[in-house]
């Protein structure tokens, strides 16, 4: 069985699953448990300063989507930082940290922006013996109309100077989390290595209203009448979330900085996926809310499955393997050429791929008599829309034409990679000599 | 006490409340929950395959995603509109060999999206609600006359009352309603669904209903026909084929014993055999031993002259009859009855020919059902086609203003969908002839 024990900025964990700073890492509860059910590491619920803390709603927190069967795909939250006492959280996250030497345990953090709460703050983390801190620069609501979380990430000078505070006040590694509130992810990521942070983790959770009550005519999670933005979080915001940790990780400016993936990881795939785009580790926290700590047995068997079936005997053989692999549009090989291939044995006949290539596609699957289903080759553009659309795993599939082999839609041969930047139709176009 | 070993014919074999456990629901209704995970599984086919095979044409995939979507009021008149009867074909169809068989879900994974049971929710919930979703176009101040009201003048009646029109509607017996009133297995329609669901289809107006009122006794096709712009027949096949044996006056009529099973109002007062034999291999034998079973009897035999392959009644209806403790015989016809048997030749088929071997079972049988087949009563001066009225697509007769459909008339299976699907479309027909298109 492969070896899982990861590196991450010298922390060494089990396994590269880190349960994400929220409700499952909210006190020594529930982090025993956590590790108990075996996973690798824990960002504790972020602490905010000493004093009176935050109040949370009494009233739901949470908004969802689901799929088919109810699962869970989409949620979104309202809920602030930690609520509980810091110095309580502070004692248990000693003990813990005491109970568990070989798993990593970051302390997550959000306190005002002013040097001195930074300075307040960050010797006593220090003393718990935790392993690093988490800056949390992401929390969507709430926290942002206190000039704290989102309001902070949203501006790359602010994540700059906290950042540099931090490093000064605090000798263990900094890791930077990041919200996806903002048009561009590599400028904050940029400001985060500017400031010295060890590592930046992402994504913190999307604003979203997921669904209006029809009947109060107002957002859910509906509070006495009245809805706000959330956070969304969940298998539906995975693919974002990948996105800007590859455009981190293939940013010149960034690369190399390590990265802890967040967003939608629910399954041991989720994890490879984030890990080969070139996150180090990945955080969890939904899946865990939806099925419990155990699903963590499920990632830790997949991910060893899956290394063993490739090769691979450590986490480090394919952390960023897909990074090269990620490009800008321009450079696709625009004489790369698939047409799709209905299996006529898997077809079950439903007819989904005919009609969503005749209303809203290239009408290039024919309907013949019997339910027989094909793909007329001179009109597929190959987008493989039915292959998405199709019920039956592996029913359709994308073959490649090969090279010097005629396209029947565009009457020529296949031909050697070309991309835009050279195309005839591209008027800025260099020649390609 | 009378119990299952009782010798005769006798009545309360089983306690009153070991009857009612018995007669329950065949499959209890799904509840909302059920409902939203079944109508998940629906993918929404184009061109749907289970649409093609139901005989109304109901838009399944329509109607299974307003289900999924929270609106089984806009389900259910998906349904009716195709279908007025959809609540009781939601009970009655054979769906195993309907929509169900067709679904792509079974030839995916063997397991059909249970298209029946969320027809059933979807027409249960807005019947529960008293709507009736439908009302009636601008009088046209023309009269019809429709005879039987069964499923085949039951839509037919709807749907021309829908058009404007002003319906008589005739039947021989007490009450509307036919064979879904008379003929189905009680545990099809629990609860007096048949009637509640005619004094519902009723609610749309302009449909008299005249019971007790037979053609060829107190009807006659001239009369109606002077009387009305034009007359719809659906008298279903009132006389059932005799077995041509010795001993034929002690066989029952299954259709008879159903009947009466289904107007009992206390099952313990019903008599059945300790040792009964069904002689047949349709719905109607299925459901006679079924429900002689439930009754009580200790042995219930069903006896076929051919294989089981060829069987009318579905393998779900032949596993339902094993699964109540119903034994089936292939491959025997009856040649004699008599002092509490019955005597059965096995049969073999030589070039298609059908014959006995001159070998021979006798079993105890102190009740013996026929169920071999239901004639037409009336053929009312009209050309007849194989035994039944003969019809074109769109249901006329061989008589210009008479119209006719359901298990009278030839074309389709004898199924209440089917009657269902002529009624309606004979009402079209009629209507674009009265209205003079
Ligand atoms: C109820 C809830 C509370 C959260 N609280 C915090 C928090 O206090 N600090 C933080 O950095 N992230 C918080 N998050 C964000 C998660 O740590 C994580 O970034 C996000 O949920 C995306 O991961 P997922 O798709 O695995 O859930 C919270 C998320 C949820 C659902
Ligand atoms: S009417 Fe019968 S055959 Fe048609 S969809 Fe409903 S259950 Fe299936
Ligand atoms: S065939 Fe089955 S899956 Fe397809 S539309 Fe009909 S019920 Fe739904």
């Amino acid at each position: 069985m492969a070896d899982l024990t990861t590196n991450f900025l010298g922390i060494t964990s089990p396994n590269p699953f880190w349960l994400a700073s929220a409700p499952p890492t909210d006190k020594e509860y529930n982090v025993r448990r956590a590790y108990e059910a075996g996973w690798g590491g824990v960002v504790w619920k972020t602490l905010g300063s000493e004093g009176p803390p935050v109040v949370n709603v009494s009233g739901p927190r949470y908004g969802a989507i689901w799929g088919a069967d109810r699962r869970l795909l989409g949620l979104n939250n309202i809920e602030l930082i930690t609520d509980r006492p810091l110095q309580t959280n502070l004692e248990e996250i000693t003990r813990v940290k005491k109970d568990y030497p070989d798993r990593a345990l970051i302390v997550s953090l959000m306190v005002p922006c002013d040097e001195d709460s930074w300075k307040a703050i960050l010797p006593m983390v220090e003393e718990t013996g935790a392993d690093g801190i988490e800056l949390n620069f992401g929390c969507p609501h709430g926290m942002a109309e206190r000039g704290m979380g989102a309001a902070v990430g949203q501006v790359p000078e602010y994540i700059q100077m906290v950042t540099e505070w931090c490093k000064k006040y605090y000798s263990k590694p900094v890791i930077v989390k990041l919200t996806p509130n903002i048009t561009d992810i590599r400028n904050p990521a940029r400001a985060a290595k500017a400031g010295g942070a060890d590592a930046v983790s992402l994504i913190n959770t999307i604003n979203s209203i997921t669904s209006v009550d029809l009947d109060l005519m107002a957002p859910q999670p509906t509070i006495g009448g009245k809805g706000t933005h959330g956070g969304y979080c969940g298998p539906a915001v995975k693919p974002i979330a990948m996105n800007m940790v590859a455009e981190i990780a293939r940013d010149p400016q960034t690369a190399g900085l390590p990265i802890s993936g967040i967003g939608g990881v629910t399954t041991w795939r989720d994890a490879a996926e984030f890990m080969a785009l070139g996150a180090g580790n990945v955080q969890v926290c939904t899946a865990a809310m939806t099925y419990g700590f155990k699903v963590v047995q499920e990632m830790i068997s997949g991910l060893s499955e899956w290394m063993d079936d490739k090769g691979y005997t450590s986490t480090a053989d394919f952390i960023g393997k897909a990074t090269p692999n990620v490009t800008d549009w321009q450079y696709l090989d625009l004489n790369y050429v698939t047409k799709a291939k209905i299996d006529p044995d898997a077809c079950i006949k439903c007819g989904r791929c005919y009609i969503a290539c005749e209303d809203t596609s290239h009408q290039a699957i024919l309907m013949k008599e019997g339910r027989v289903f094909e793909v007329d080759d001179s009109e597929c553009v190959a987008c493989n829309l039915c292959v998405d659309v199709c019920p039956v795993e592996d029913c359709i599939t994308m073959v490649e034409l090969p090279k010097g082999e005629l396209d029947e839609r565009t009457g020529r041969k296949r031909g050697d990679y070309a991309n835009w930047t050279t195309h005839p139709n591209n008027p800025s176009a260099q020649a390609a000599e | 006490m009378t119990t299952p070993m009782t010798p005769g014919i006798q009545s309360g074999r089983l306690s009153a409340d070991a009857l009612s456990r018995n007669f329950e629901d065949l499959h209890a209704p799904l509840d909302a929950h059920e409902a939203r995970v079944a109508a998940d599984r629906c993918y929404f086919c184009h061109d749907a395959p289970c649409m093609t095979a139901c005989p109304t044409s109901i838009d399944i995939p329509l109607f299974i995603r307003q289900i999924q979507t929270g609106t089984p009021e806009a389900a259910a008149k998906t349904i009716l509109s195709q279908n007025i009867l959809g609540g009781m074909c939601a009970r009655v169809c054979p769906t195993e060999t309907l929509c169900e068989e067709a679904c792509v879900r079974e030839e995916a994974e063997g397991k059909p999206v249970i298209i029946g049971q969320l027809q059933r929710y979807a027409t249960d919930t807005l019947m529960a609600k008293g709507v009736h979703p439908f009302t009636r176009a601008a009088p046209t101040g023309k009269s019809i006359a429709v005879v039987g009201a069964g499923p085949a003048g039951l839509s037919c009646a709807h749907r021309l009352a829908m058009k404007g029109h002003d319906v008589t509607l005739y039947d021989g017996r007490a009450k509307a309603g036919g064979l879904n009133e008379y003929g189905i297995a009680s545990y099809k329609s629990t609860n007096d669904f048949a009637a509640r669901e005619v004094a519902w289809l009723l609610e749309i107006g302009g449909i008299t209903v005249e019971t007790g009122k037979m053609l060829g006794a107190d009807l006659t096709l001239d009369a109606l026909k002077s009387d009305h712009d034009a007359v719809f027949l659906a008298v279903g096949l009132g006389g059932v084929n005799a077995l041509r044996i010795e001993g034929e006056d002690q066989a029952i009529a299954a259709v008879d014993f159903i009947e009466e099973l289904r107007q009992s109002t206390d099952l313990t007062t019903l008599p059945v055999g300790r040792n009964v034999v069904v002689i047949g291999g349709g719905m109607t034998a299925v459901d006679a031993a079924v429900q002689s079973k439930l009754l009580g009897a200790d042995t219930v035999t069903i006896a076929y002259r051919r294989s089981r392959a060829e069987m009318a009644a579905s393998p779900f209806e032949q596993d339902l009859a094993a699964a109540k403790g119903v034994r089936l015989m292939f491959n025997v016809m009856p040649t004699a009855i008599a002092d509490g048997t019955i005597t059965l030749e096995y049969t073999a088929t030589k070039d298609g020919k059908l014959s006995g071997t001159g070998e021979t079972v006798t079993l105890p049988a102190d009740q013996v059902f026929k169920a071999i087949g239901q004639t037409l009563t009336t053929d009312a001066g009209l050309k007849l086609e194989g035994g039944k009225i003969a019809v074109d697509a769109a249901g006329r007769t061989s008589l210009a203003g008479v119209w006719a459909g359901g298990d009278c008339a030839t074309g389709g299976e004898d199924l209440t969908v089917t009657a269902v699907a002529e009624g309606r479309d004979a009402a079209e027909d009629i209507h674009a002839a009265v209205m003079g298109a």
